[in-house]
C-alpha cells in the first residue's frame, strides 16, 4: 500500500481531535482528543519514516509517546482536583474569571 | 527505496557479521552542557530531598539547594561565554542536539538570573499572616487536599507546605535553558514539554483563590497541551520534508543547497505544501507560547489565576525562552523562506501590538493589566523578530533582558498589596496607595514607566533598539504602528499611576505588607536592573550584540 494513504489518515485522524477540542465541553474528553492528535502526529512520523528509508521518525514516535504519557500525568491530575472541588469537569462551567 | 531495503535497517540478517560494532558512542560535551546539567542535576536531588529529608527542614534546604543551583548554573554561563563558546568558538554539541552559542548564552543567562529572582518570590513567607503559629507561603498547603475542605483545614493546620515548587521551578527552568538552544526538532518539542507540565502544575497550587487556580490550571494545561499537538504534527510535516530533524538540514533543503538528494526525498522534497503548513505550525506553537495575537486567549486568564510569583516568573522567563526558540526557527532553519513568513508576520505583529494595548485599556484587575501589557510587549518584540537583520536578533537579546527583570519585579509589587482576602488585585483597591506607601507606589511607577518606555529606564533602550532595528529591516510602518500603540499602552500605565498617586485612599482599603529580604531583593533587583538598563544600556546592547550570531 502506497505510503500517503498513512499520511492521508495521519491528517484526518489530527483534524478529528482539534475538531474535538474545540467543540466537546467536558475537559476529559477534550483531554483525550488531544491525545489523539499526538497519536495522529506519531503515525504521519511512521509514514514519513518509512517514505524516507531512514528511522529518525520511529525514534520519534517513542518519545511522543512518553511525552503523551507525562502529560496524562499532569493533566489528569489538574483535571480531576478541578472535579473535586466543582464536581463538574465541563470546560465551560469554569469561568470565574470572565471579564 | 524498495522494501527489503528498507527492512533491513531495522533487521539484520542472520548471517551478517555483528553489526553492532559499528554504533559509536556519542560524544557528549559535558563542559557547554554544564548549565543545562546543573540545573537539572539539583531538580533531581530536590525529589530526593521531598522523599528523605523531614518536613520541618524541607523549605530551606529546597531552597539552598535551588538558590545555589541556579547561582552555579549562571556561573558556568559566564565561564562559557567567557572563555569564547558565545563567539569564536560557537558550535554544536550533544551530536547536533543542542547549540552553544551566542543568542543561547545569553538568553540562558537571562533565564537563569530571572528565575533566580523568580525563586526569591516563591520562597516568600512573611506576606500572609501566620497560621496556627507557621509562616506560610502563596502556594497550598496541600494540592490534593479540595479547597474549603475538613481535610483542607487540617493540612494547614499541620503547618504544610507544598516545598514541591522548588523543583518544578528547576524542571522548568531546565527546559527553559534547552528551548532557545535546541539545535532540532526533537529537542525543540521535548524542552517545550520539559517546561510547559511544570508550569501547568505550579498554575494549580495557589493558596489563596484555589478555585480560580485550578480552573487558570486546566485552561493553561488544555489550550497548551492543543498548541504543542499542533508543533509537533508542525515537526512531523517538516521531518517529511527534509526527512531529517536536525535545524541545519532542514535549512539547507530549504535553500535547495543540500548536496546529494537521496532518491528517498525525491518524493517529498519538492513539495512545498509540507514546508510550507509545517513551518507555520510549528511557529503558531511558539506564538502561542510567547502569547502573540491570534494565540493569546490563555494568556490573561492564566495571568490572574496564577499564583502571583508563579505569574512573575511564567510571564519573564517562558518568554523569553520562547523567544529564543522563535529566533532560532526563523533564522537558522526557514531564513529561505522568509518572503513567505514575513508578511505573515507582519500581520501577527500588527494586531498583536495593537489588541495588547486597546483591550488593556478596560481592565479593571491588575494582574489581567499587566498580561494585556505583556501581549502588547510580545507584539513589540515580535517587531524586532522580523526585521530578519543582525541587528534584529540582538536588539530582541537586549529587550528580552530589560522586560523580563520589569516584570518579575511588577509582579512582586502586586504580591505585596493585600487585604483580607490575600492580594488586592482589583485596581479601585489600588487607589491612594501612593499616600499610605509612597516607596512601595513608587518603585510599582518605575516599573510602569518602563512597561511604557519612558526614556531612562529599560523599556525605552529596548523599545528604541527593537524599533531601530525593525526600520532598519525595511518594516517602517510597523514601527509607526508600534509607537501609536505604545502611546495608547502608556495611557493605562499612567492611568494607574495617577490612581496610585493622585485619588483618595479609600477607608477599607489595602495594606502593604512588610516582606521579608527575599522580596525585597526581588524587586531592588528588578529596579536596578530598569535604572541601568535605561541610564546606561551600551555595555549591554554590545553584549547583546556581541551574541547576536547563531550558529548553524
Amino acid at each position: 500500500m502506497n505510503p500517503v494513504n498513512y499520511l492521508y489518515l495521519a491528517a484526518l485522524l489530527f483534524t478529528i481531535g482539534a475538531t474535538g477540542v474545540l467543540i466537546r465541553r467536558n475537559a476529559i474528553v477534550v483531554f483525550m482528543c488531544v491525545e489523539l492528535m499526538l497519536n495522529a502526529c506519531n503515525l504521519a512520523f511512521v509514514a514519513f519514516s518509512r517514505m524516507h528509508g531512514n528511522l529518525d521518525g520511529q525514534i520519534i514516535a517513542f518519545f511522543t509517546m512518553v511525552v503523551a504519557a507525562a502529560e496524562v500525568v499532569v493533566g489528569l491530575a489538574i483535571i480531576v482536583s478541578l472535579f473535586r472541588s466543582r464536581h463538574s469537569a465541563s470546560v465551560d462551567d469554569a469561568s470565574l474569571m470572565k471579564l | 527505496m524498495s522494501a527489503t531495503a528498507v527492512h533491513s535497517l531495522w533487521t539484520t540478517a542472520a548471517t551478517a557479521a555483528d553489526p553492532i560494532a559499528k554504533i559509536d558512542a556519542p560524544k557528549i560535551e559535558y563542559g557547554q552542557l554544564s548549565p543545562v546539567l546543573i540545573v537539572i542535576g539539583a531538580a533531581i536531588i530536590g525529589i530526593l530531598v521531598e522523599a528523605f529529608v523531614p518536613r520541618r527542614s524541607r523549605y530551606y534546604t529546597q531552597m539552598f539547594l535551588s538558590a545555589v543551583a541556579l547561582i552555579a548554573a549562571f556561573a558556568a554561563v559566564v565561564a562559557l561565554a567567557a572563555r569564547g563558546y558565545g563567539t569564536t568558538r560557537a558550535g554544536i554539541t550533544a551530536m547536533g542536539a543542542i547549540a552553544v552559542d551566542g543568542p543561547a548564552l545569553f538568553l540562558q543567562g537571562t533565564i537563569l538570573l530571572t528565575s533566580l529572582v523568580g525563586l526569591f518570590t516563591f520562597a516568600e513567607r512573611r506576606l500572609d499572616p501566620e497560621q496556627h503559629g507557621n509562616r506560610v507561603d502563596s502556594f497550598a498547603a496541600q494540592a490534593a487536599a479540595v479547597p474549603g475542605s475538613e481535610s483542607e483545614q487540617k493540612a494547614v493546620k499541620a503547618g504544610f507546605t507544598t516545598t514541591e515548587v522548588f523543583p518544578l521551578l528547576l524542571f522548568a527552568v531546565v527546559g527553559m535553558l534547552v528551548f532557545p538552544a535546541a539545535n532540532d526538532l526533537l529537542t525543540l518539542f521535548v524542552a517545550l514539554e520539559v517546561f510547559s507540565l511544570p508550569l501547568y502544575l505550579l498554575c494549580a497550587l495557589a493558596r489563596r483563590k484555589r478555585l480560580m487556580s485550578q480552573e487558570a490550571a486546566v485552561k493553561y494545561f488544555l489550550l497548551g497541551a492543543f498548541a504543542s499537538a499542533f508543533t509537533l504534527f508542525g515537526i512531523a510535516l517538516l521531518y517529511g520534508y527534509a526527512g531529517s530533524m536536525s535545524y541545519g538540514t532542514i535549512a539547507q533543503v530549504v535553500d535547495g543547497t543540500v548536496q546529494n538528494v537521496t532518491p528517498a526525498l525525491a518524493d517529498t522534497m519538492g513539495n512545498d505544501a509540507l514546508l510550507l503548513v509545517g513551518s507555520a505550525l510549528i511557529v503558531m506553537g511558539l506564538l502561542f507560547k510567547v502569547g502573540a495575537v491570534p494565540f493569546h486567549m490563555w494568556t490573561p486568564d492564566v495571568y490572574q489565576g496564577a499564583p502571583t510569583p508563579v505569574t512573575g516568573f511564567m510571564a519573564a522567563a517562558t518568554k523569553v525562552a520562547a523567544f529564543g526558540a522563535l529566533l532560532r526557527i526563523l533564522y537558522v532553519v526557514l531564513p529561505g523562506l522568509r518572503w513567505d513568513w514575513r508578511p505573515v508576520m507582519w500581520g501577527v505583529v500588527i494586531v498583536t501590538m495593537l489588541v495588547g494595548a486597546i483591550v488593556a485599556i478596560t481592565q479593571t484587575d491588575i494582574k489581567r493589566l499587566l498580561a494585556y501589557s505583556s501581549i502588547a510587549h510580545a507584539g513589540f518584540i515580535l517587531a524586532g523578530v522580523i526585521a530578519a537583520t543582525p541587528s534584529g536578533i540582538s536588539s530582541v537579546l537586549f529587550y528580552l533582558a530589560a522586560y523580563s527583570f520589569v516584570t518579575i519585579g511588577a509582579f512582586a509589587v502586586v504580591t505585596l498589596v493585600r487585604d483580607a482576602g490575600g492580594e488586592a488585585t482589583h485596581l479601585s483597591k489600588w487607589a491612594g496607595l501612593g499616600r499610605r506607601s509612597p516607596l512601595v507606589a513608587a518603585v510599582f511607577a518605575v516599573f510602569l514607566l518602563a512597561f511604557a518606555g519612558i526614556p531612562l529606564t529599560s523599556g525605552f533602550s529596548g523599545k528604541f533598539a527593537v524599533f531601530k532595528a525593525a526600520a532598519e529591516g525595511g518594516a517602517a510602518p510597523l514601527v509607526v504602528i508600534g509607537v501609536i500603540s505604545s502611546a495608547i499602552a502608556a495611557f493605562f500605565y499612567i492611568r494607574v499611576i495617577v490612581l496610585m498617586f493622585f485619588s483618595e485612599p479609600r477607608p477599607e482599603g489595602p495594606t502593604v505588607a512588610v516582606p521579608s529580604p527575599l522580596t525585597m531583593t526581588a524587586i531592588a533587583v528588578g529596579v536596578a536592573v530598569t535604572v541601568v538598563l535605561g541610564v546606561a544600556p551600551q555595555y549591554f546592547l554590545d553584549l547583546a550584540g556581541q551574541a547576536g550570531v547563531f550558529v548553524r
